[in-house]
């Protein structure tokens, strides 16, 4: 069995009398993808903030690449090696899609604390920059202000970045929302290629997708972790069909 | 460098500061002098606190704090050095100074080290909130100045001579002004390299959306932190200018009637654009001379353009003359 690379102990987050995570306790192993789906509001989002440190579990632990960074600050487990993509698009949206990206190669390589050389001059974070917007396919809009880039493109972009900080693990919140049936085949075939490069933790609505690319599916609903196990046998798991599955199929 | 019609407006301005004050000197006009002088001074201000305010987003109405230190720093040294009285004694001596290349470094490390704490104190909320607290700061230092009857309290603090430089006559007003003008050119050049820089790309992104600079690995508040710093040192080098220009410091210095001028100025010429801090002034300066002298209102009608160019024009008088900002090269 591959190595864990990232791992949740009990973590139990609440909003007043809202149990959002209830003793979550799921792993990533290095060259997998672990899909996470479960229905609205069933604290999926919750579980990926508490992993970026945007939320602070109330109690459990977080374990990453040997080291608990449980009290880490979002900046220091993006360094350690955590690519991180939004639900909702963050991005500088009064820049291109290059400087968006070039921002990435910054944080990955150092040097945020040059104050006079032209950044985008800079060749070695440009070609990084640009390779990444190749695997995505936004390479023909580096100059597109992120304002006038589509939906579509914006989810695109945020895949680039993340991809820029050469990340140990990605953790990806619904890569796929608004995509449309195109655009979800096509990038079911980027992040089934991405494995390789570092497991991913999916969270993701279309079903077909993550039956399709995950290694392992674990089900959250109301916070709680009902299953995990291989596409088969989370497809046929009688509490899954009835608490989940059931409800849309 | 490219030729945009951002960069030619540039230009335009920049030549008229350099041939209006010429002219001047040609028709014996020196009051226009010391008008040009004012502007450029209040430009260099500005300038100072768009890095803050238009890369970084930090609404400061706190900035006259700096202008105030840089001015104070200048006046305090000045009444050491002509009245013979040593700063300090003990442990070494220190005695005023009346040289500007002393004085200068000394006004952009006092604002800078007021800037950080103020800045560490304030970037800690956002909002509504970062504005009250550099407002409350800017009153603190106002009344702290008031009550400081050695060095002139509510009545300010004189200097007889302007303090010097190497190889100019800083009585001569043109000279005076080229070398104020020398300043605020150092100053957009420095701005236009920052704003490009890997620094200022983070700045930027920094002000849109903090979420995203955490989730590359950089924190936000120190890069804004810097960035404060940097814009407080810069408006404290126009402080102790602009108490040269005047040969007097007082507390208005530090009132939050001027951190307000500082910011109307770059709302008037463009909030983030690089000549913005200057066209504002200059059009400031300008009404304040022709209406103020017509009527004590003049306030409103400067009140009325504001209003107008916050209505019709998102870059300010910059962004409707040359449209918006080329993000991309
Ligand atoms: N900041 C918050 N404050 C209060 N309740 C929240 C907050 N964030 C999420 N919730 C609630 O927690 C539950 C889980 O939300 P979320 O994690 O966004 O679900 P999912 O991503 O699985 O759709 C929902 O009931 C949601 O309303
Ligand atoms: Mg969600």
């Amino acid at each position: 069995m591959n190595k864990t690379i990232l791992k949740t102990y009990n973590l139990t987050k609440n909003f007043g009398a809202l149990r959002a995570s209830d003793k979550i306790s799921i792993d990533l192993r290095v060259g997998e993808i672990h899909g996470l789906i479960g229905p609205n509001g069933a604290g999926k989002t919750t579980l990926i903030a508490q992993i970026m440190g945007g939320l602070k579990p109330d109690s459990g632990l977080i374990e990453f690449d040997g080291t608990d960074i449980t009290s880490f600050t979002t900046e220091s487990r993006a360094q350690a090696g955590l690519g991180r993509t939004f639900q909702i698009s963050q991005l500088a949206m009064d820049q291109t899609v290059l400087q968006n990206v070039v921002l990435g190669t910054v944080g990955e390589r150092g040097g945020v604390w040059n104050f006079w050389r032209p950044v985008l001059a800079i060749q070695e974070l440009r070609e990084r920059a640009m390779e990444s917007l190749s695997d995505v396919g936004l390479a023909d809009k580096a100059a597109t202000p992120v304002s006038e880039l589509s939906h579509g493109g914006r989810r695109q972009l945020e895949v680039a970045i993340a991809l820029t900080l050469n990340p140990k693990a990605f953790v990806m919140d619904e890569p796929m929302a608004g995509l449309g049936s195109d655009g979800s085949k096509k990038m079911t075939i980027f992040l089934d290629n991405l494995r390789t490069r570092a497991p991913i933790l999916l969270v993701e609505h279309d079903m077909e997708a993550v039956f399709a690319l995950s290694d392992r599916i674990s089900v959250l609903v109301s916070g709680m972790v009902i299953a995990t196990g291989s596409v088969d046998q989370i497809r046929n798991d009688a509490r899954v069909r009835k608490a989940y599955l059931g409800e849309g199929s | 460098m490219i030729l945009t019609r951002e960069n030619i407006l540039n230009f335009v301005i920049t030549a008229g500061l350099i041939l209006v004050p010429i002219y001047a000197v040609i028709v014996e006009e020196p009051f226009t002098i010391t008008l040009a002088t004012r502007a450029v001074i209040f430009s260099l201000a500005a300038v100072g606190l768009n890095i803050a305010l238009g890369l970084g987003g930090m609404v400061s109405l706190g900035h006259a704090v700096f202008f105030g230190l840089g001015g104070y720093t200048m006046g305090i040294l000045a009444f050491h050095a002509q009245s013979y009285i040593p700063l300090f004694e003990w442990p070494i001596l220190i005695e005023g100074t009346k040289q500007m290349l002393v004085v200068w470094p000394l006004a952009m490390i006092i604002s800078a080290i007021a800037a950080f704490v103020i800045g560490l104190l304030s970037l800690r909320t956002g909002g509504v909130y970062f504005i009250m607290i550099t407002l409350a700061f800017g009153q603190m230092f106002f009344f702290f100045s008031i009550s400081w009857s050695a060095y002139g309290g509510e009545d300010g603090l004189s200097i007889y001579v302007r303090n010097q430089f190497p190889l100019v006559n800083t009585l001569v007003p043109i000279q005076f002004y080229a070398i104020c003008l020398a300043i605020l050119m150092l100053a957009l050049w420095i701005n236009a390299r920052l704003a490009k820089s890997s620094f200022g790309l983070a700045l930027s992104a920094a002000r849109q959306n903090t979420e995203r600079v955490r989730n590359v690995g950089l924190d936000p508040t120190s890069i804004k932190l810097v960035a404060f710093v940097i814009s407080g040192a810069i408006t404290g080098l126009a402080g102790a200018l602009f108490a040269d220009l005047n040969r007097f410091v007082s507390p208005t210095m530090f009132s939050w009637q001027l951190s307000g001028e500082i910011m109307v100025f770059i709302i008037i010429g463009g909030i983030g654009r690089l000549y913005g801090p200057v066209l504002g002034a200059i059009i400031f300066v300008t009404l304040e001379h022709f209406l103020g002298g017509i009527s004590e209102y003049w306030l409103v009608f400067l009140g009325l353009l504001l209003l107008l160019i916050v209505l019709f024009s998102r870059g300010g008088l910059v962004g409707l003359l040359v449209g918006r900002e080329r993000v991309h090269e």
